[in-house]
């Protein structure tokens, strides 16, 4: 176990190599002069050669490569072009929000999702099925700004429940403020999670309830609720854990609508800004972040597998 | 044949199941699922209930516990008591109490009875906590001791594992313990047996008797296999289509049935006693396989594994127009050898000469003009034929693949739906829409279809009733005699494989123990472990279909 966990990190490497060359080579492969882009078209000769030098232009290719690649190493990820800070300090600064949003968003959607996905299961094709049904494709394909904003009128501006938009940290300004701010759009970006990871629960668990155990267990005289949640649900586990993992990394690489709609200073909202203004060593940290966040995220996902199910040994 | 003859007539009734009638929903407007049966147990006896599938005795043991499918099945009329307690007048949640302290059940396939997730001594001890107040170290001490009951070596072991790291057996014996911790009146177990090895099924039918002697418990039990009856019931009901046949006890049944459904279904019990030799054929053998080995696994990146020997050099050959039977317990190695004739699997090492040319060790593509002349029946006709094909398409697949016309090749599938003695509109009907029998002589349609020079049926009648077993054995004996197939027979069950085998090889651990004609090995057996195998087969001192001893003529 250990050494499927050891090989499972070291195969994260090549993973993250193959992305940082294609980061590498995606300002080099831009048609025509990289300074150019990033000069501007009102940039004179010496302007341009000036920022040629600077990001080493000049040196042969295989060179720039490893001098790129030294500082990624050291967490140097260049410095941004338009507000020439530093690129590593400005997703220290975003990612905070978008994380503490993503963790509590996953929360709140396993909470309401898991019990209505085993409720519907259990009561099959009864009207409380049918209701939860109806939910997820709601869920599914109502526009998150349709629901932010709603969220906001009815919860913020008629019944004066949460504030409008904006962000606390829960560091600094303590857990309560931020779950003043955080819940709406938690429960706003919640909304299609929930509708997912319902449907898949569901499924899931209406395989497993027709299993010959379920019927042991009825038979040993077990509570329903025991049969449903001891037995049922850890066979089930498998798929939902899946689709739990995967949601939270689509999260960390940024949900720009919810940010926009609410104001929070994350991570999506900056990789926006970012492509809208060309800040290529921005837009290179946003891939490499979220490459890894899968990279991770898959790995964490693996590993919880076989907590859930002894017979899956690696 | 020693039959039991207590008597329990002093003893107290525990279960009284009196004219209980279980319908379908209103709108289905079908005949009723139970029609009206009654069935008595007392303390201490057991009781087997016996009928083919779909005759309604798991419905019946379904009743008992009030696990009937909420919404599909009601019962609608009649009662059932547990020692003087009308057990249909209880709410939910005091059925829910009484079921593993009053009446506890045990399943057919210990496997999947057993949450795989779970250690299975934490499933012993939910018992305890769903129904006792009894304190964590009395509820361990109390799971420990009904484990060394059911004999579970190294308890504490045991407790700590998970139901894929037993063998059948032992998860069998921990169903068992899960039904018996709390000393239950009434134990209904549902062909417990019927998925494990002729020898494990001995051991735990005798657990089950020596359980029921200590704790004074009522067994019903549910069986299709007329030797297991033989051997531990103290009376038999017979049913059939929700109708109770016939109820007597099992000595006086056995001997003197007297409804015809009940002759019919013992008439149809496979003899032990092999079939009549037939004249030995001349020629070359069609199928020669010499010194065949499979080792699984080994190899290993860092340090090599042994590998696990299915086979070791197994050496036969069959003649044209034969049937060679492949006998042994799971783990045995037949179906491995199976799979390599087939070459669904490459064997480590031999020859397997098919009319010639040996395709022991031929690549995919060199394997396909021979993978005509060879086909398969599987033992399960549910999960064998595509659910979502016609017969016909299933039918046509194969010869269409080499070449023939498909106008030609349904034109053929028409003529082999009756040779199987289905209708030849059958073609365009649905796997689902058949019975697992006639599935079965589709699969068997469908493989004799590519006209193979060999047939291997790998358990082909284990998932049928016996009634059906007996046809589908005489369509396949029929089929020989038309077509000159040469059959090669995967069995765990000797009787049938003394009725329908020329020659047998019997199987232990991937070696062949012994292996000759089918009257001199299983009249005569040589090698311990076949003489074990003939001794564990429940009943078979029996001759089921003239109702007397065996050799009492």
């Amino acid at each position: 176990m250990l050494g499927y966990i050891i090989r499972r990190i070291l195969a994260i490497i090549p993973v993250m190599l193959i992305v940082a060359i294609f980061v590498f080579l995606l300002l080099r492969l831009t048609p025509g002069d990289p300074a150019a882009i990033i000069a501007g078209d009102m940039a004179t000769p010496e302007q341009l050669n000036r920022i040629r030098e600077a990001m080493g232009l000049n040196d042969p290719l295989l060179v720039q490569f490893f001098t790129w690649m030294g500082r990624l190493l050291q967490g140097d990820l260049g410095v941004s072009l338009i507000s020439g800070t530093d690129v590593t300090t400005m997703i220290g600064q975003r990612i905070f929000p978008t994380l503490n949003m993503a963790l509590l968003t996953i929360v709140i959607a396993v909470m309401i999702a898991v019990p209505m996905g085993v409720v519907a299961a259990w009561r099959h094709r009864s009207w409380v099925d049918y209701a939860v049904m109806s939910f997820s494709v709601l869920g599914f394909s109502v526009p998150v700004f349709v629901i932010g904003y709603l969220f906001i009128l009815v919860f913020a501006i008629s019944l004066d429940w949460f504030p409008v938009q904006g962000y606390a940290s829960p560091t600094d300004k303590g857990v309560l403020a931020f779950l003043d701010r955080a819940i709406l759009p938690a429960l706003t970006l919640a909304t299609i999670y929930v509708a997912l990871i319902a449907r898949m629960t569901r499924a899931s668990m209406l395989e497993v309830l027709g299993e010959d155990y379920i019927r042991t267990a009825r038979a040993k005289g077990v509570r329903e609720s025991k049969v449903l949640f001891r037995h049922a649900l850890r066979n089930a586990a498998v798929p939902i854990l899946t689709v739990i993992g995967t949601g939270f990394a689509l999260l960390i690489s940024g949900v720009v609508v919810t940010e926009s709609v609410f104001n929070i200073p994350g991570i999506g909202r900056l990789t926006v800004d970012a492509i809208l203004a060309r800040d290529y060593p921005v837009i290179q940290a946003m891939i490499l972040l979220t490459s890894g966040t899968y990279v991770v995220v898959n790995l964490i996902i693996d590993i919880s597998y076989t907590i859930f199910d002894p017979r899956i040994r690696y | 044949m020693l039959f039991k003859t207590r008597n329990f007539d002093d003893a107290k009734t525990v279960l009284d199941i009196s004219d209980l009638v279980v319908s379908l929903p209103p709108a289905a407007k079908a005949k009723p699922v139970l029609n009206g049966i009654s069935l008595t147990i007392r303390q201490g006896e057991t009781v087997c209930l016996v009928g083919e599938s779909g005759s309604g005795k798991s419905v019946t043991s379904l009743a008992v516990m009030g696990l009937l499918p909420k919404d599909a099945l009601f019962v609608t009329g009649g009662s059932i008591s547990l020692s003087g307690t009308d057990l249909l007048a209880q709410s939910p949640g005091a059925m829910q109490d009484m079921r593993a302290r009053r009446v506890a059940m045990i399943f057919q396939e210990p496997m999947t009875a057993l949450n795989p997730v779970l250690r299975v001594g934490e499933q012993i001890e939910e018992v305890l906590e769903s129904h006792t107040k009894l304190p964590a170290d009395e509820r361990r001490r109390r799971v420990i001791d009904i484990m060394e009951q059911v004999h579970l070596p190294d308890v504490e072991r045991v407790y700590r594992s998970y139901p894929h790291q037993l063998s059948g057996g032992q998860r069998q014996r921990i169903m068992i313990a899960m039904a018996l911790v709390l000393e239950p009146e009434l134990l209904i177990a549902d062909e417990p047996t019927t998925a494990l090895d002729v020898t494990t099924q001995k051991q735990i039918l005798s657990l089950i008797a020596e359980l029921q002697e200590k704790h004074g418990t009522a067994v019903l039990f549910i069986t299709h296999d007329m030797g297991v009856v033989a051997e531990i019931a103290d009376s038999v009901y017979v049913m059939n289509h929700g109708d109770m046949v016939e109820h007597a006890p099992i000595e006086t049944l056995l001997r003197d049935p007297k409804k015809d459904y009940t002759r019919k279904l013992l008439a149809a019990v496979p003899s032990l006693t092999p079939r009549a030799a037939r004249p030995a054929p001349g020629g070359d053998p069609v199928l020669r396989v010499e010194q065949l080995n499979m080792v699984y696994g080994g190899g290993g990146l860092f340090k090599r594994h042994p590998g696990t020997h299915a086979a070791k050099a197994v050496t036969f050959d069959v003649a044209r127009g034969r049937t060679l039977g492949i006998v042994g317990e799971s783990g045995s190695g037949k179906s491995t050898v199976a799979r390599c004739i087939m070459r669904l699997i490459q064997p480590t090492s031999g020859a397997i000469r098919l009319r010639d040319s040996d395709i022991a060790q031929l690549t995919r593509k060199q394997l396909k003009p021979h993978r005509q002349h060879l086909q398969v029946v599987f033992q399960d006709p549910f999960r064998s034929l595509n659910p979502r094909w016609t017969v016909g398409r299933s039918l046509v697949e194969g010869p269409v693949n080499y070449g023939q016309s498909p106008a030609a090749a349904r034109e053929r599938a028409a003529e082999l739906m009756e040779i199987v003695g289905l209708p030849r509109d059958s073609l365009d009907r649905y796997p689902h829409q058949f019975s697992g029998g006639q599935r079965q002589r589709i699969a068997i349609a469908r493989a004799v279809a590519m006209e193979p020079d060999v047939l291997v049926a790998d358990e082909a009648v284990s998932a049928l009733d016996v009634s059906v077993q007996a046809q589908v054995l005489d369509l396949l004996d029929e089929l020989q005699e038309k077509l000159g197939i040469t059959i090669v027979f995967i069995t765990h069950d000797l009787r049938v494989a003394a009725q329908i085998c020329d020659d047998v090889l019997v199987m232990q651990r991937g070696v062949v123990v012994e292996q000759g004609a089918a009257a001199d090995v299983l009249a005569n057996p040589q090698h311990d472990y076949t003489r074990s195998l003939i001794e564990a087969a429940p009943g078979r001192s029996w001759d089921f279909a003239n109702f007397r001893e065996l050799g009492a003529a």
